[in-house]
């Protein structure tokens, strides 16, 4: 297999573990103000991700690391087509991020409630944003010859992308509401529950909705089967991931929902393939594998460091989520955080 | 070229405002990183200490400095994401020209380094309850491990910018290939770039226990803890800063060897010179050619540049010369009171906090009279020093590499993103600076707050199994 292939894979794999990972903490953050009733209640909630939102966020750093590495024609324009879209992440993800570890360090209302809200709306803003920027790079953006952008942050507001942003946004949500189900116990699992089974309900219906468009819209006709099995996957994976919450079984819950974003992203990326960011001005402008890549040696060295790397990045973070695997519940929240 | 005209007052361009943009966040990023590279070291080294000798006093200062290290930790992530983004966003044209070789690096840090560091800190911070102690003082060496790994890419990525090598012009595809990445990590530049980093991070963590151990000892608060973190800060800041010296007079020879505009610029020197002198300060004009009144140190420029007292160095009318042949008509000369001014308080402000460390060893010495009054607000007000003289020092690093945005490959203007408009840029300008500065303040109270509170008390009575240990 040509290296360029097995690196759009890669990169695929890193934004699908990214999503994965800070998927969950997105709807944590989303959550805060739907599932608690107290102080101590957002605490238990932020605190079921504390150990290992940082490690989940890196994922994203990576993933823009490897794009730029391996392809720096599609790093680069998409990271300055996008460019208000990407600011505004940026500044969702600075504010989530430094209100996780500050919001603890003051005493009054006031500053932990600025704080909550730093944090929903840092959480918010991100998981829609996502869909937004994806299902634009399946579709495609006006590039011109130069393969340089040159529409603005409306032209990315359109039926398709925002029916994107939606679809990651709930599922985000869901998914989050689920691992409060495997990280909570007593009255929060059982709300965490209650609300799951609603937004999980109405993403089911936008996520069929975005995919079956997907499916017509964007896959070829060497693409489609392979979209066809991943789609279907993703519907029926989601499906069980609420009926086995309903029925209080948090651990599958969760394994299948992981599924679905693993397929439903997928199935992203073969519609993609093996462009890498179609131009709607005219098909000759746009990136491919081909012309986005980076060199053969290149790709060679960083294969290496992937192969060698990976595996062990998998392994201890294994490790961390085993050594905080335990629920957390109220009366374990002490009186002051760190 | 896309303007924005802000009516009567100034006209800017997308070039300079992305250079504002790139300038601004990269020093408030670095205001963050110096004092996590040094201070996770001195943590891992006190818990070292606590767990070898089981003193309580080597925990108390663990967890104290280790507050201050996370407190500052947060924003230093937070705002690299920034930096990562910004070459895509701002840069695009400079990313396609040498993504093949500069992304390399950065992949690397992301796989190598960033989940080293994440990965661990969480177990670090949250796994005081929850691994056996010896693991758990793993869990911080493994941080500081990744800490300067990241440093250590993000340094031969810098490298290649200063000192492109390793590469090949690929004229079809218009853009530089890696040919040789041992060639880029271990390049010159980052090789010399790395100790001088490293060893000035350290001088700055150490300049901070220097202050915050200051400010408690001139209370009479913590008197035996307080005392033995001045000890380690002020051991600590004069090996560093000797360090700092020794590590910068070899990166002054490979500034030479592959720059040597970035010296004649440095010295405001204009014809080429053998034994030249070195300029404490200078008044004269702006640029550097006229000069009225200067005090000068004999042989020093040509002992730097060569490690001999008569070398020759280059002037900047020659090598301006010389550049117009190999590239092309044009202006190939940095801002020179930038680069002049910078060059000189890096080195002043590094050299008196280095000072400053050693009189405070001969006062706490065995025999010693004891600290004179003078010398707590004078340490806490020195703390900034170090860390100011490496933002002037990362200015003169970047500034003296100018018109260039890689030297000798491509010019800054040209790596701008060509699709980007200045109102854009302005307006993700006007957003990072409003929120950097509102979490400048934020953070600079939290961190004072936490300072003023002093070491934590380590209480006998056995810990509640039923709470977390450490929770947000």
């Amino acid at each position: 297999m040509e290296l360029n292939v097995i690196w759009f894979g890669i990169v695929a794999f890193f934004f699908v573990g990214y999503f994965v990972l800070d998927g969950f903490d997105f709807g944590v953050g989303m959550s805060l103000p739907f599932l608690s009733k107290d102080d101590k209640d957002r605490r238990v909630l932020i605190n079921t991700i504390g150990p290992v939102w940082d490690l989940n966020e890196t994922w994203v750093i990576v993933a823009g690391a490897a794009l730029f590495a391996s392809f720096p024609e599609w790093y680069a324009s998409l990271f300055s087509g996008f460019y208000l879209a990407l600011f505004l992440l940026l500044l969702s993800l600075i504010a989530r991020g430094v209100a996780f570890e500050y919001r603890g360090k003051g005493e009054t209302e006031k500053w932990k409630s600025t704080f909550d809200w730093m944090i929903v709306i840092g959480s918010f803003t991100p998981a829609l944003l996502w869909g937004v920027a994806f299902a634009n790079i399946v579709q495609g953006v006006p590039l011109n010859e130069d393969h340089v952008f040159v529409g603005n942050l409306f032209t990315l507001l359109n039926p398709y992308g925002l029916l994107g942003g939606l679809v990651t946004l709930g599922l985000f949500w869901t998914h989050g509401l689920i691992f409060i189900t495997l990280k909570t116990d007593d009255e929060m699992k059982f709300r965490a529950r209650m609300l799951a089974t609603k937004v999980g309900v109405v993403t089911t219906v936008l996520a069929a909705a975005f995919l079956i468009w997907t499916l017509f819209a964007h896959h070829t006709d060497g693409t489609f089967l392979l979209g066809l099995i991943l789609s279907t996957v993703a519907a029926l994976t989601l499906v069980a991931a609420l009926a086995a919450n309903w029925f209080k079984r948090e651990g599958i819950a969760f394994a299948l929902i992981v599924g679905t974003i693993i397929s439903a992203v997928s199935s992203l990326f073969v519609a993609l393939f093996p462009n890498v960011l179609p131009s709607t001005i005219d098909p000759a402008f746009g990136l491919t594998i081909e012309n986005a890549s980076s060199s053969e040696y290149t790709l060679q060295v960083m294969t290496w460091v992937a192969v060698i790397m990976v595996p062990l990045v998998i392994a201890y973070q294994s490790w961390t989520y085993w050594v905080f695997r335990k629920r957390i519940r109220r009366e374990q929240i002490p009186e002051h955080s760190h | 070229m896309d303007t924005v005209l802000i009516p009567g007052l100034i006209e800017l361009d997308a070039l300079s405002l992305a250079r504002w943009q790139f300038g601004l966040t990269t020093i408030y990023h670095f205001l963050f990183v110096p004092l996590t590279i040094g201070m996770v070291l001195l943590v891992a080294g006190f818990q070292t200490a606590w767990v070898v000798t089981n003193k309580a006093k080597y925990l108390q200062l663990t967890k104290f400095f280790g507050k201050i290290f996370l407190i500052n930790f947060a924003m230093g992530v937070v705002t690299g994401i920034v930096q990562e983004f910004q070459f895509g966003m701002n840069w695009s044209d400079y990313s396609r020209f040498v993504g093949d070789v500069f992304g390399a690096p950065l992949a690397m840090e992301g796989l190598l380094a960033f989940f080293f560091e994440a990965t661990f800190i969480g177990l670090w911070i949250f796994g005081w309850d929850k691994l056996p102690k010896k693991l758990h003082l793993a869990t911080i060496w493994m941080t500081a491990l990744g800490v300067q790994l990241s440093a250590y890419f993000i340094l031969a990525a810098n490298g290649f910018m200063q000192n492109p090598v390793g590469f090949a012009i690929n004229e079809e595809r218009g853009r530089a290939e890696l040919t040789d990445i041992g060639a880029v990590l271990t390049n010159t530049v980052a090789v010399n770039q790395f100790p001088h980093t490293i060893f000035a991070s350290l001088m700055f963590a150490a300049a901070v226990i220097i202050a915050v151990t200051a400010y408690h000892l001139k209370r009479n608060q913590q008197i035996e803890i307080m005392r033995t973190g001045m000890r380690v800060g002020l051991w600590t800041a004069l090996f560093s800063g000797a360090g700092t010296v020794i590590s910068g007079d070899s990166l002054g020879i490979a500034m030479v060897n592959t720059q040597p505009m970035k010296m004649a610029a440095a010295e405001a020197l204009y014809d080429t010179t053998t034994e030249a002198s070195f300029s404490i300060f200078t008044i004269g004009s702006l640029d550097g050619t006229q000069e009225l009144f200067s005090v000068r140190i004999p042989y020093l420029l040509s002992f730097l540049s060569t490690h001999t007292l008569d070398g020759e160095v280059e002037g900047i009318n020659d090598l301006q010369a010389q550049y117009e042949l190999l590239y092309g008509a044009g202006d190939y000369t940095p801002v020179i009171w930038l680069t002049y001014w910078s060059f000189r308080l890096m080195i002043g402000f590094g050299m008196l906090s280095t000072l400053l460390a050693a009189i405070g060893l001969w006062y706490t010495r065995k025999r010693s009279a004891g600290i004179p009054k003078w010398f707590y607000p004078t340490a806490i007000w020195a703390a900034p020093l170090p860390l100011i003289a490496m933002s002037i020092g990362w200015i003169f690093t970047e500034m003296g590499r100018q018109p260039w945005v890689v030297f000798g490959l491509m010019r800054t203007e040209d790596g701008v993103s060509p699709g980007v408009t200045g109102l854009e840029i302005l307006i993700s300008l006007i957003g990072f600076t409003v929120i950097y500065g509102v979490l400048a303040v934020v953070e600079f109270k939290i961190l004072l707050k936490a300072i003023k509170a002093g070491a934590p008390e380590e209480d006998d009575s056995k810990p509640d199994d039923q709470k977390l240990a450490v929770a947000y």
